[in-house]
């Protein structure tokens, strides 16, 4: 256990402990731009460059393993000097063309632009370097000018997702991240999982749906409506729209990881198709009974391919006829309570839904043995 | 899970398409293999994603899972690897299980599976000496007639291995949807209550009575019906009540959220069905294709616009909360409910009496949750306000201190001692012959979920995948002369489909695979009602099909 202070603090480390999680520990905020908690050290910005006692060189803390007795200073004239050059080089190569990713404000990068006093507008490059929207993926965006080189894209595809789709192409001056061997994401065996996206710090790799969609309003923590892994994430509302899906790093099962359907799956809650008044066949309301329906439709012939549902309608009986929930709520109880008085409480099904919540869940199972009295009920857990 | 991505030595999936089906768990898996250097064994017919990282893959044949896993028994036996003192502390049934274990040397396995012998012996030299090693399965285990048969014997591997009750080891489920196992644990299956707490028990019936003002009394509701208390035998299960429509056991459904024409087999017969009863209402957030048959379409709401808890796959509870209100005049599923139950109930008032939890007066989902915990022991002490405050809650919570149960069995099992039970092979319900050749598998891809009905309305989804695609084997393809974009006819006994081909080596030759994401072509037209005698799981995975070219 090394015993350090940091900026006169002491604290002791576990072995292998670098310097930026032990100042993280002590409250400490060290900038960073290549480093991630989740991911490998890297060592690549530099940013989070420390001064260690008896060292000449200042040293990248990220990558910096604490040893016994350091002393370290996070803040110094030098420090803010040397940090401030490596963002303006940043700066320097870094094009935003102004469309409204709704990341601008926040974004890791912007965020240390500003802190150092630059001037992202007038200090960044004067022309992009590469088209904006360089891939064909249909969720990620890519925007060349926006990178840094930071590489955790290409850590993250790596080591969350198992993946392997981006790389490192050339060195030096030209060196920049490609996709696929240059074939692009998708051919490049890309899943869109959107894992380079989160972890982008820059937004050279964006949420592609949600280009233009400005800052929500806010975010809202919730569990995914999809599988049973149970990802936790951030619904970012704007006007009372999903207008994109964010990680959440302390979600407990899934962290900053997410599928392509947690995250990009969210645009069929504001679906046009959606249910949004009470519907029941005309029959219901004109007192007829759904037996006249069958005749008529018997007298059509062929009852096998003529189906209540097939098109046109058999039966202007069978049109559906939008109406208020008084309506619809009563007729509904009073068919399931005729239904259960003369055929008997099994002669009811009830299919509840593994998609819905414990207490919806718990409800139906109360409304079938309690009120209809039977124990009739089922989802599609087996299938 | 976590306890699996970061403690297990070994990974033997099987029946689970990991990286589609449970895409972020799948990755921790594919992370362990990386990082890690777990050994990962995947038995699967298809060459899935997974077995790019797998130290072996067994391809056996649809439906010989039970053969593969007495067969590497077997030669975990032979050698001496089974974990004697586990067996001899914590199970049971042991002398019988060996008699028929005996019966599967690995030639015979070999012959019935398609596995080689040599991949055989090095699959159960990594199971019979790597610990410790987690089990994960999924729907390509239970989808079968002998469902329950393939669940048990792969518990039977855990114990004889001794890997049951371990962090990084045990037999781990994956649930297919988001809260299937919230559905179960809240009594939404006709054998058990809440906590799986049977009907047929009595002292649980009277409980349940006693909470919800249920009388015994007999009535009298029509010139020639009685009612009586709670039903006390158990009722029946989907795949039965859809043919109770036709032979008159069954007369009404009412359908929460669920889409039968597109998860129900045999969809021409589920049309017949449906077709028949005398009331439907569904209540939904699309007009699904069940919704053609619907008497009353209520809506509700997504998760998006709903309070609430789900359930995940390992037993979290975990909160989902309300981010936009709802749609036009759609309403909380909770209300809907309610207001139904008050209804019915308000004509009928006699039948209720006082009891603590008889009411339907909810203000909110926690309402709902605060009567959960006072009938549901795994769940009693799971609140809003511990969730609110972050606390992570895997069930059994059985107080409002508990800090929640990660593993199950660590120290014994539910019934006291593990039963190995002995169990044989049996064929598949229908196998391929001169007239329909091929043999279809069903499931799911990456990109849509279930019947489709949310993620067909996702338009990065539909970008990224956007119509039925039925994976055929280049050889296969060659014979049946299709080329790229080729849309191949598949028809079984019971009914036809025609998609577009994509030729893989996913497949075996002599398989093809098809999922049940779109309406026009959905593998659930062909695939039929041949139930696990016990789970009452049909046969999805194993259908007889002839494939033609369009
Ligand atoms: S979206 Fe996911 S799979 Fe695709 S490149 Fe990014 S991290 Fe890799
Ligand atoms: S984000 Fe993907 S892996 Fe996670 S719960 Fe949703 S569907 Fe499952
Ligand atoms: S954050 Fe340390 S070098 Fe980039």
């Amino acid at each position: 256990m090394p015993h350090l202070t940091i900026n006169g603090n002491p604290i002791d480390v576990p072995e292998g402990t670098t310097i930026l999680r032990a100042a993280e520990k002590l409250g400490i905020t060290i900038p960073t731009l290549c480093d991630h908690p989740d991911l490998t050290p890297y060592g690549g910005c530099r940013l989070c460059l420390v001064e260690v006692k008896g060292s000449r060189n200042l040293s990248a803390s990220c990558a910096l393993a604490a040893t016994e007795g350091m002393e370290v200073t996070t803040e110094s004239a030098q420090l803010t000097e040397a940090r401030r050059g490596i963002l303006e080089l940043l700066l320097f190569a870094y094009h935003d063309s102004g469309y409204a990713d709704g990341q601008k404000e926040t974004t890791q990068f912007m965020r240390w632009v500003r802190h150092y006093g630059l001037d992202p507008v007038k200090q960044q490059s004067a022309n992009p370097y590469h088209p904006v929207n360089s891939d064909s993926n249909p969720v990620v965006w890519v925007d060349m000018n926006k990178c840094i080189l930071c590489n955790r894209c290409i850590r993250a595809c790596a080591e969350v997702q198992g993946r392997f789709v981006w790389e490192l192409a050339e060195r030096g001056f030209n060196s920049h991240i490609m996709a696929g061997a240059g074939a692009g994401m998708l051919p490049g065996r890309c899943e869109s999982c959107g894992a380079c996206v989160a972890y982008c710090p820059t937004g050279a790799l964006d949420n592609k749906p949600s280009i233009g969609a400005g800052l929500p309003d806010k975010l809202v923590t919730t569990t995914c409506s999809y599988c049973g892994v149970g990802c936790q994430f951030d619904l970012n509302i704007k006007d009372g729209k999903i207008i994109r899906v964010t990680s959440n790093p302390n979600a407990p099962v899934n962290g900053m990881h997410l599928c392509v359907k947690g995250r990009y799956g969210y645009d069929y809650v504001h679906h046009p198709e959606r249910l949004t008044r009470p519907k029941v066949r005309r029959y219901l309301l004109e007192g007829k009974a759904k037996s006249e329906i069958r005749e008529e439709r018997g007298e059509m012939g062929d009852t096998k391919t003529n189906h209540l549902s097939s098109h046109p309608p058999v039966s202007a009986l069978w049109d559906w006829v939008e109406t208020d929930w008084e309506t619809a709520l009563t007729i509904t109880a009073d068919k399931l309570r005729e239904t259960r008085d003369h055929y008997g409480p099994d002669s009811i099904g009830i299919l509840t839904s593994a998609k819905c919540t414990n207490e919806e869940n718990y409800l139906m199972n109360k409304l079938a043995r309690q009120v209809i009295r039977t124990n009739n009920i089922d989802h599609c857990a087996r299938l | 899970m976590d306890d699996v991505a970061a403690k297990a030595q070994a990974l033997f999936v099987i029946g689970s398409n990991t990286t589609e089906q449970h895409p972020v768990f799948g990755a921790m898996l594919r992370q362990a293999v990386i990082q890690r250097g777990a050994k990962l064994i995947v038995a699967d017919p298809r060459r899935i994603d997974l077995t790019e990282f797998a130290t072996l893959h067994l391809r056996q044949r649809p439906g010989t899972d039970i053969a593969l896993l007495n067969g590497l028994m077997y030669l975990i036996l032979e050698n001496g690897w089974e974990d004697k003192a586990f067996i001899a502390e914590r199970c049971e049934g042991y002398e019988e299980f060996l008699e028929t274990v005996k019966q599967y040397p690995p030639e015979k396995v070999s012959e019935i599976t398609g596995i080689p012998v040599a991949k055989l012996q090095q699959a159960a030299e990594i199971m019979g000496t790597v610990k410790p090693m987690a089990v994960m399965w999924a729907m390509g285990i239970t989808q079968h007639i002998v469902g329950v048969r393939n669940v048990m014997t792969l518990a039977n591997l855990q114990m004889l291995t001794g890997n049951m009750g371990k962090p990084g080891g045990g037999v781990n489920p994956l649930r297919g949807q988001n809260n299937v196992q919230g559905a179960c644990d809240m009594g939404g299956l006709p054998n058990v209550y809440t906590a799986y707490q049977p009907v047929i028990n009595e002292e649980v019936r009277k409980k349940f009575a006693a909470a919800w003002g249920v009388s015994e009394a007999p009535r009298l509701v029509d010139d020639n019906h009685t009612i009586h208390g709670l039903a006390d035998k158990v009722g029946l299960t989907v795949t039965e009540m859809m043919p109770g429509l036709l032979d008159g056991r069954t007369h009404a459904l009412y359908i929460l959220a669920e889409d039968p024409i597109m998860s129900d087999p045999d969809t021409k017969h589920i049309r017949h069905c449906l077709e028949a009863a005398d009331f439907i209402v569904l209540q939904e957030i699309f007009p699904t294709e069940t919704s053609h048959y619907a008497d009353v379409l209520l809506p509700g709401v997504t998760f998006a616009e709903k309070d609430g808890t789900f359930t995940n796959t390992e037993r979290r509870v975990q909160l989902v909360r309300q981010a936009i209100p709802p749609l036009g005049e759609a309403r909380q599923d909770w209300e809907i409910i309610a207001e139904i139950a008050w209804r019915i109930l308000g004509a009928d008032a006699a039948s209720v009496e006082h009891g603590p939890w008889a009411g339907w007066d909810y203000h909110s989902p926690s309402d709902i949750l605060t009567e959960i915990n006072a009938l549901t022991p795994s769940y009693a002490g799971i609140n809003y306000e511990r969730l609110e405050r972050g606390e992570r809650l895997q069930w059994p919570v059985p107080n409002a201190e508990h800090p929640g149960t990660p593993i199950l069995h660590t120290k014994g099992f539910a019934r006291g001692k593990g039963k190995f039970m002995p169990i044989d092979h049996i064929p598949p319900a229908e196998r391929p012959d001169d007239d329909y050749p091929f043999v279809m598998s069903t499931g799911r891809v990456l990109y849509h979920w279930h019947g489709g009905e949310m993620t067909r309305r996702a338009e990065s989804l539909m970008s990224l995948y956007g119509q039925a695609l039925v994976e055929v084997n280049p050889s296969d393809a060659e014979k049946l002369h299709l080329v790229a974009e080729s849309f191949v006819r598949v028809e079984s006994r019971r009914g036809v489909i025609e998609a577009k081909a994509w030729v893989t080596e996913r497949v075996p030759p002599g398989m093809v695979y098809a999922n049940f994401h779109f309406p026009a072509a959905s593998a659930n037209e062909l695939t039929q009602a041949a139930l696990d005698p016990v789970s009452k799981i049909p046969e999805y995975k194993v259908t007889a099909v002839k494939v033609e070219l369009v």
